[in-house]
């Protein structure tokens, strides 16, 4: 801002590989993801991994707004694809980050964003190793998208797989559900509240390797992102052919949230969350689980929340209801709209 | 309930006419906790599944046009026309809104485009499309004007009753509709037909109090009108929101979807206020009638018939491609029994 020679909006060169893109990367994306690996800017990063058990994912990020609170796109990049590997049972080790950045995009937001970022990864003791920019002409993209890249190393105690899921075994989730995805949907629709919502965004790593660590016999974990925990319990079931049953009454569930989710008629079990996991766990050590959770910052509000019932030919999630019905849980259509009645 | 089920000696079927209380009743899981021979009937309660094809078709040819930014409620994308819906078109044009004001705003931010309100609803919306009208009519605002397809719940309950065959024993009655129109006007339906209508509010046990209402009635073989709902329902209803509603819309025999044309039950605006209305803007005479040929749901509806019934539930018919409304809505009859009528009896 202060370097004369800035531009403060992205320009098309800043994409083209000269000497705007070098302006670009050691102005502004290195002094917020800095580490020796990044920092040689070879054309791929050398690491030395401590098991030859390697799990990697990859995600891209397309949120709008920008901002949101609770999070931003950046710290959402890291959190979601850190988060995709510790379900996977990995330790995350490291991370690309690659920018598509529409032409006219503002220097100073992308600083923020990608701070916000370096933040977050840090805070998740990973690097951010490699990385790629592109600029594409205006009206080609919505202002920024993020793609990240993870790689981690299998955790020991980690045996998660869709066949381990067996009858009587406990669902388990960290806190409350819905927070992100009615977080970002009231800021799109410009909705207020009196105690504003915030979404869930964290890195769940932490969390997961406290569970893994104490041995716990888990089955399975998934975060329940786009589509909700109705998504992941509805994959669960069809891939381990297990009919799950769901306790309304165990939901923990935010009250402003839960305003939110009635006005606009939505149901909290299909909204998504960032910083949730669902575990799969044996019956036996399912208080241990809610109990490591509660220790953990986000825990607290950790809760057994359904179990396992019988195989059946076609399973299905069913949620019993605080009056005591039941319903089907479905997978959700794919795109959450208000309703109108 | 079970005295009235035991009293009766049959099936019992109770017609909800009202989205909320179809989506309340589905989330709660009530149905299972209700007696076996007392069935309830999704009724044409959600407005945007009731909305034609007619409708739908020319609200997505006046989205084809550039010069024009559609408003519309976020569930009415995905209502097909004949040749799909706003949501598979993926226009650019296409902006969900929450209100008619959000609508009003969109026509202020966008002077160089015309802004279509994609106007449906009952009695609880209509008010509010009729207020952005004088609120545009005040400001001269010549970029705004409304595609009409709002409702009224009383015509529609005649139609299905005064249907040969129907096995509709009462209504639970929506609150917020009622609030509007006040409990007088289900006194026709209970006098004509002999049908308990009871007002209930959307909480499950505000519901479940609705149905033991109705369920007394019928072993008394005694209908009236009740509401069960909070203060907020009078006899009259809210006569300040029906003057507004008088001022700007007429009834007219506009088509429900899958049901036909209703005499008196859809409402478009009055002649004076013609430079709002959509259809006359873009030279639309009338709204054609749908072809939905071999779409059974008037009698699932009335309760006449399964929705395995019809030829094309499951083949041409399916919640990813509705044809019907009640396919359209999640929680419609067909819908409902697509996603769990192949699901094994649960052992008990």
């Amino acid at each position: 801002m202060t370097d004369s020679k800035k531009e403060n909006k992205i320009l098309l060169a800043h994409g083209g590989g000269g000497r705007l893109t070098s302006h670009l990367i050691e102005k502004t994306i290195l002094p917020a993801f800095s580490n020796d690996t990044l920092d040689k800017l070879t054309d791929a990063a050398s690491l030395d991994l401590t098991s030859a058990s390697v799990c990697m994912t990859t995600d891209s990020y397309v949120v709008k707004p920008l901002f949101f609170n609770g999070g931003d796109i950046g710290k959402l990049a890291v959190c979601g694809t850190v988060n995709d590997l510790a379900v996977a049972g990995a330790t995350p080790v490291a991370l690309s980050l690659s920018l598509i950045i529409e032409e006219g995009f503002d220097i100073d937001t992308l600083e923020k964003i990608l701070a916000s970022a370096g933040a977050t990864a840090k805070q998740a003791g990973i690097d951010i190793v490699t990385g790629d920019t592109k600029v594409v002409e205006k009206g080609a993209a919505d202002g920024l998208f993020i793609n990240t890249a993870g790689l981690g190393t299998r955790h020991e105690n980690a045996d998660i797989d869709f066949d381990r899921v067996t009858k009587t075994d406990k669902i388990i989730i960290n806190g409350t559900l819905g927070d992100h995805g009615m977080t970002i949907i009231s800021q799109r629709e410009g909705i207020k509240f009196d105690s504003p919502l915030q979404s869930d965004c964290a890195v769940l790593s932490g969390l997961i390797a406290d569970v893994l660590n104490s041995g716990a016999n888990v089955k399975f974990m998934r975060d329940p992102t786009r589509g909700g925990v109705a998504a992941v319990l509805n994959e669960i079931a069809a891939a381990s052919g297990f009919t799950i049953e769901l306790d309304e009454p165990s939901l923990p569930i935010d009250e402003t949230v839960r305003a939110a989710a009635d006005m606009l008629g939505f149901d909290l079990l299909d909204i998504a969350n960032e910083g949730k996991v669902v575990f799969v766990v044996d019956e036996k050590d399912a208080g241990k689980v809610v109990d490591i959770c509660k220790n953990h910052e986000l825990g607290k509000k950790a809760a057994i929340i359904g179990e396992v019932l019988d195989k059946e030919e076609s399973p299905v999630v069913e949620l019993k209801t605080k009056i005591g019905g039941r319903r089907i849980v479905q997978m959700p259509y794919g795109r959450d709209l208000p309703r109108i009645c | 309930m079970d005295q009235a089920c035991e009293t009766l000696g049959r099936q019992i079927n109770i017609m909800e006419v009202c989205g909320t209380h179809t989506v309340s009743i589905f989330r709660n899981g009530i149905r299972p906790t209700l007696p076996r021979s007392l069935k309830l009937l999704s009724g044409p309660g959600c407005p945007v599944c009731v909305t034609d094809q007619g409708y739908i078709d020319i609200m997505l040819e006046i989205a084809d046009r550039d010069d024009c930014i559609i408003a519309t409620y976020g569930d009415m994308i995905r209502v097909p026309g004949k040749d799909g819906s706003l949501e598979k078109r993926a226009k650019s044009n296409v902006k969900l809104v929450l209100s008619s004001e959000d609508a009003i705003k969109l026509a202020e931010e966008n002077p160089d485009k015309t802004v279509v309100f994609v106007a449906v609803g009952f009695e609880t919306t209509t008010p509010a499309t009729a207020v952005a009208i004088k609120d545009a009519a005040e400001k001269n605002l010549d970029n705004f004007c409304i595609l009409s397809g709002h409702k009224l719940v009383i015509p529609a309950m005649d139609a299905l009753l005064s249907e040969k065959n129907h096995k509709i024993d009462a209504f639970l009655c929506p609150g917020h509709v009622s609030v509007i129109i006040g409990t007088d006007a289900y006194k026709p339906i209970v006098e004509t037909y002999k049908r308990p209508c009871v007002v209930a509010g959307f909480e499950p046990m505000q519901v479940i109090e609705g149905i033991a209402e109705i369920c007394r009635q019928l072993t008394n073989d005694a209908p009236e009108v009740i509401s069960m709902y909070p203060a907020a329902v009078t006899a009259t209803g809210n006569t300040t929101a029906w003057q507004i509603i008088n001022t700007f819309f007429q009834p007219y025999d506009g088509y429900w979807r899958g049901l036909g044309k209703i005499p008196g039950g859809t409402l478009r605006l009055k002649e004076e206020y013609a430079k709002f209305d959509a259809m006359k803007r873009f030279g639309f005479n009338e709204i054609p009638a749908e072809d939905l040929t071999g779409c059974r749901c008037g009698e699932v509806l009335c309760g006449l018939i399964d929705p395995a019934d019809c030829g094309m539930f499951e083949t041409k018919c399916t919640p990813d491609s509705p044809v019907g409304p009640c396919m359209v809505s999640s929680e419609g009859a067909c819908s409902a029994w697509y996603k769990y009528g192949r699901r094994r009896k649960r052992r008990t």
